[in-house]
């Protein structure tokens, strides 16, 4: 099964200037790999860290120490040192993140939200509206939401719109942090679905789900990132 | 997409005497980017857009763009002739007050059709009909065409700025706090087109602001300045989640949570 993605002795600290320069050490020493086809869970109590792990694998956050390699358009990259434009490449091409919550964007409407990953790879606009209304119906928000932008929405119909966005193009390897946390039990079983669908057609997701049904019913593996903590490094 | 950048800007200082305007400013941009600068009053932005829009000489360093024939000219070296033609087409510059950009006493139309005459245009039915559309794009209706500016709200004015520098399809544009000035309410709209249209132009932009939610709405990448020094930069959403320089953590934890 090819690995996509190597995770090599990285390390992350927030240093905080404001308050005297105090130095708040996350995670270290975290290597793992994930491989096509499977999803990998990263499992631990809340502030073990795995949702700034993420965040260091979509280039999100900066990394202190260590390599992210990622096989990128038939080559490999190493994100934690690449420039920002290789980063950009990497997110329009070959990384989809599915953020805990949507940031949105004033006037756009839900629709065209979702499409626009879409878009930005080339894909026709019409097109990618086309998927974007498929994905939209599955999740089953309402179809007299889809031309308004979500700013109003719910909490649960905002992740719904965001969980579209993340599932549309056919990124090789997919980010998911939480993302049924705010969904009925119809919805979440719509998500183990869409995973699944993922797996089947050779992407490897990385995830954080804090619901065990749903954990259970996608992880091939968990990771935990208790392992990482940075106290364990003196040890 | 081109491997090579539109524009790369290599130790650019200015000083105006003793007093530092912008101190051994570098970066590259590519087309279809957008550069976020920046930082508070006096930190040096505004000194660094006018030396790369050549409306300032710097006092050291050197700014070469790559021209439509795909040659880069150093911009410092030309001529003023050069420089102007340059701004005239390939480039627009949208200023924080639109009176700055804007011929205010004659009509919105001619406001746009100027810069189409400018570049050779001369049919008068071609020029009035792409300046309706232009207006149109900025949400200025039709039967507004034939008023000064001076007759608009400064919401209106600064779309009317907008539609007279791209009606020419600049690649570059360079903004100075583009909604500066503006109500809220009225920013948001002004965003919002200016997003649509950098994305759908391929525009590649320099803006101006201090305002870090214009930052992160318009920019992919973005440039702390302080003192006339760059003390960060990077992707938009790492500088502002994850901010590592003092004086980006200062800027950041000062925003107002609405």
């Amino acid at each position: 099964m090819p690995t996509p993605l190597v995770v090599s002795d990285v390390a992350k600290s927030f240093t905080m200037h404001l308050r005297d320069g105090i130095k708040l050490p996350v995670v270290a020493a975290v290597s793992f790999s994930i491989k096509a086809g499977e999803c990998t869970v990263l499992g631990g109590p809340s502030g073990a860290g795995k949702s700034s792990i993420l965040k260091m694998l979509y280039g999100n956050y900066a990394v202190d120490e260590g390599q992210i390699i990622v096989s990128h358009e038939g080559g490999l990259i190493d994100l934690a040192n690449a420039s920002p434009r290789t980063v950009l490449a990497v997110r329009r091409q070959t990384i989809g993140y599915v953020s805990q919550f949507l940031r949105t964007v004033p006037r756009v409407s839900a629709l065209d939200v979702v499409a626009e990953p879409l878009v930005e790879r080339g894909e026709e606009r019409e097109v990618a509206r086309g998927k974007a209304r498929a994905l939209l119906a599955q999740l089953n928000l309402p179809e007299k939401l889809w031309a308004l932008p979500p700013a109003t929405f719910s909490g649960g119909e905002q992740q719904r719109v965001n969980i579209a966005r993340g599932f549309i193009t056919e990124h090789p390897i997919l980010l998911l942090d939480e993302p049924t946390a705010s969904l009925d039990a119809r919805n979440r079983d719509v998500v183990i679905e869409l995973i699944a669908a993922k797996k089947s057609a050779g992407v490897a997701l990385l995830g954080i789900f804090h619901d065990h049904d749903v954990r259970k019913a996608v992880a091939d593996r968990v990771i935990d990132v208790t392992a990482f903590a940075p106290g364990k490094l003196a040890a | 997409m081109t491997d090579e950048p539109l524009l790369r800007v290599s130790a650019l200082s200015k000083f105006y005497g003793s007093r530092v305007g912008c101190d051994n400013v570098s970066f590259d941009l590519w087309p279809g980017e957008v550069l976020a600068v920046v930082g508070e009053s006096g930190s040096g932005k505004t000194t660094l857009l006018n030396c790369l829009s050549t409306r300032l000489l710097p006092s050291s360093g050197t700014a070469s763009y790559r021209m439509r024939d795909g040659q880069f000219r150093e911009l410092y070296r030309m001529s003023e002739a050069e420089r102007r033609f340059l701004m005239r087409t390939d480039w627009g510059f949208v200023h924080q007050n639109p009176a700055d950009g804007l011929r205010m006493t004659v009509s919105a139309g001619a406001n746009v059709g100027e810069r189409l005459m400018a570049v050779g245009d001369r049919h008068y039915g071609k020029i009035r009909a792409t300046a309706v559309d232009w207006l149109s794009r900025v949400e200025i209706e039709e039967d507004r065409i034939d008023d000064e500016p001076r007759a608009f709200s400064g919401g209106m004015r600064q779309r009317l700025q907008i539609a007279r520098n791209l009606v020419t399809g600049p690649r570059l544009v360079f903004m100075d706090e583009p909604t500066g000035g503006l109500d809220v309410s009225v920013q948001a709209r002004l965003l919002d087109l200016l997003r649509g249209l950098v994305t759908d132009l391929g525009l590649a932009a320099i803006v101006v602001t201090h305002d870090l939610a214009v930052a992160r709405l318009l920019s992919q990448r973005m440039m702390v300045m302080k003192d006339g020094r760059v003390v960060e930069s990077g992707l938009t959403d790492r500088v502002l989640d994850d901010p590592r320089a003092p004086y980006t953590q200062l800027l950041v934890s000062s925003i107002l949570q609405v």
